[in-house]
């Protein structure tokens, strides 16, 4: 039993045309028992910025909080929006601080540029290395199936409605080869001057 | 082993003043003067480098000093106060770097800068920093050149336009006449020398004046052949 299949999360996010999108399933676990369908892995940092956090629950929470405080302050200090690229490099920080003990989440981030509004996603491993794409990021139990699915469903430029169906099909799809992963899923579509979100419910299973 | 103070050196006066802050800047004003003025694309620094000796190798040593690529600074007053600031600066600015992977804005270095000098007037033991600096710096970010100035009550102000050290009413009074908002670099420069030349007593040559530039290319000391060149279209 792997520390970071002990709670089950499925989470992706893809770049489109002026746009990204970030989805999360639903399910909080312990093992084999589902305890929560409608647990948060996707947390707003900024108007146009989200992380998403799969892995050990205690620890997505955690980190979220811990997040939200450094950019609390950075956004004071600095008096301007944190920019997606920083955020992650404020996230590869904070985990890499634990480089010997770390939290058990792989986190996945999607934005806009507050200034150029230009897309951005990244993903991480548990103790910060960055890998930042231009296509998708996916991150949880059924990285694998993810992964699958992107790659087949996935194409450049796509709109928001598209992209909107493109990550459902392949979140949806994935989640459903994955034991720990699913009860419902999440998607936030961020534009320029707004960010759409929809619940979507599949095999509630 | 020496017993470290645990009560505060600058303490209030009974008028409500900190006088070590107060002498502090005293010897700030009397130290040689420095001028800063920001323009529209870019900041320029000068300042005074008289040597005492003819002996001296004054190329060795600089008044202004690089932080990071995009910002430099320079001072007024006791310089090896100054030499610590630099230190602290530039530790400061590569710490940011290393947690935002991100070069530090102006105004945040010179933030961290001023707390660094006002914690020495509130600390066990040790005294006010003896200097005012100048700081300039781009905005990588906005695009825009900012002037800021700390004094040793860990103050900071953000000007267009300043001189600090020896004469400093008289330089602002001068800048105050020769000063408007779309002065470009090359002539801020002009104005910054001349600005020097109103208290300087002898014959100034690249060698006993130094001169630093902050633009979109980011922070340059200029060459003692670059500062002969802006010399001689003013003389």
């Amino acid at each position: 039993m792997s520390i970071l299949e002990y709670n089950g999360a499925a989470i992706i996010a893809m770049k489109g045309k002026n746009c990204v999108a970030i989805a999360a399933d639903r399910r909080f676990g312990i093992q084999a028992q589902t305890v929560s369908t409608n647990f948060q892995k996707m947390f707003e940092m900024g108007p146009r910025l989200f992380i998403g956090l799969p892995g050990l629950a205690t620890d997505v929470q955690t980190v979220a909080q811990k997040l939200q405080f450094r950019v609390n302050l950075y956004e004071l200090r600095e008096n301007r929006r944190i920019k997606p690229k920083t955020f992650m490099s404020m996230v590869s920080n904070l985990l890499y601080e634990r480089r010997f003990g770390p939290y058990f989440v792989e986190p996945v981030i999607a934005g806009l540029d507050p200034k150029t509004d230009e897309p951005y996603i990244a993903s991480m491993d548990l103790i910060g290395c960055p890998m930042v794409t231009e296509e998708f990021v996916v991150s949880g139990t059924c990285s694998e199936q993810m992964y699958g699915m992107c790659e087949s469903l996935w194409k450049p430029d796509m709109g928001p409605d598209d992209l909107l169906d493109t990550i459902s099909q392949a979140l949806q799809s994935a989640v459903d080869r994955d034991a720990v992963s699913g009860w419902g899923c999440l998607v936030h579509i961020i534009e320029k001057d707004k960010v759409t979100t929809t619940e979507l419910k599949g095999r509630m299973d | 082993m020496s017993e470290r103070y645990s009560f505060s050196l600058t303490t209030f006066s009974p008028s409500g003043k900190l006088v070590q802050i107060e002498y502090a800047l005293a010897a700030v004003a009397a130290g040689a003067p420095s001028v800063g003025i920001k323009a529209t694309n870019g900041v320029v620094l000068a300042t005074e480098k008289k040597q005492k000796s003819i002996l001296y190798d004054e190329n060795s040593i600089h008044k202004i000093e690089m932080i990071t690529k995009n910002v430099g600074m320079v001072y007024s007053g006791m310089g090896p106060d100054y030499r610590v600031l630099v230190k602290n600066a530039r530790k400061l600015a590569q710490q940011y770097y290393l947690l935002y992977q991100e070069h530090i804005p102006t105004a945040q270095i010179v933030q961290r800068v001023a707390n660094v000098m006002q914690e020495y007037t509130q600390s066990g033991g040790v005294r006010p920093f003896g200097v005012s600096l100048l700081l300039a710096g781009w905005d990588e970010d906005e695009e825009t050149p900012y002037l800021y100035q700390c004094d040793p009550s860990g103050a900071y102000f953000a000007w267009k336009a300043t001189a600090i050290g020896k004469n400093h009413v008289n330089g602002k009074t001068f800048l105050e006449k020769r000063y408007s908002d779309n002065l470009e670099l090359e002539d801020a420069v002009h104005t910054a020398i001349l600005t020097l030349k109103e208290s300087f007593e002898g014959q100034m040559t690249e060698d006993n004046i130094e001169i630093g530039i902050c633009n979109q290319d980011g922070f340059k000391r200029l060459s003692p052949a670059e500062v002969k060149d802006y010399l001689a279209s003013v003389q």
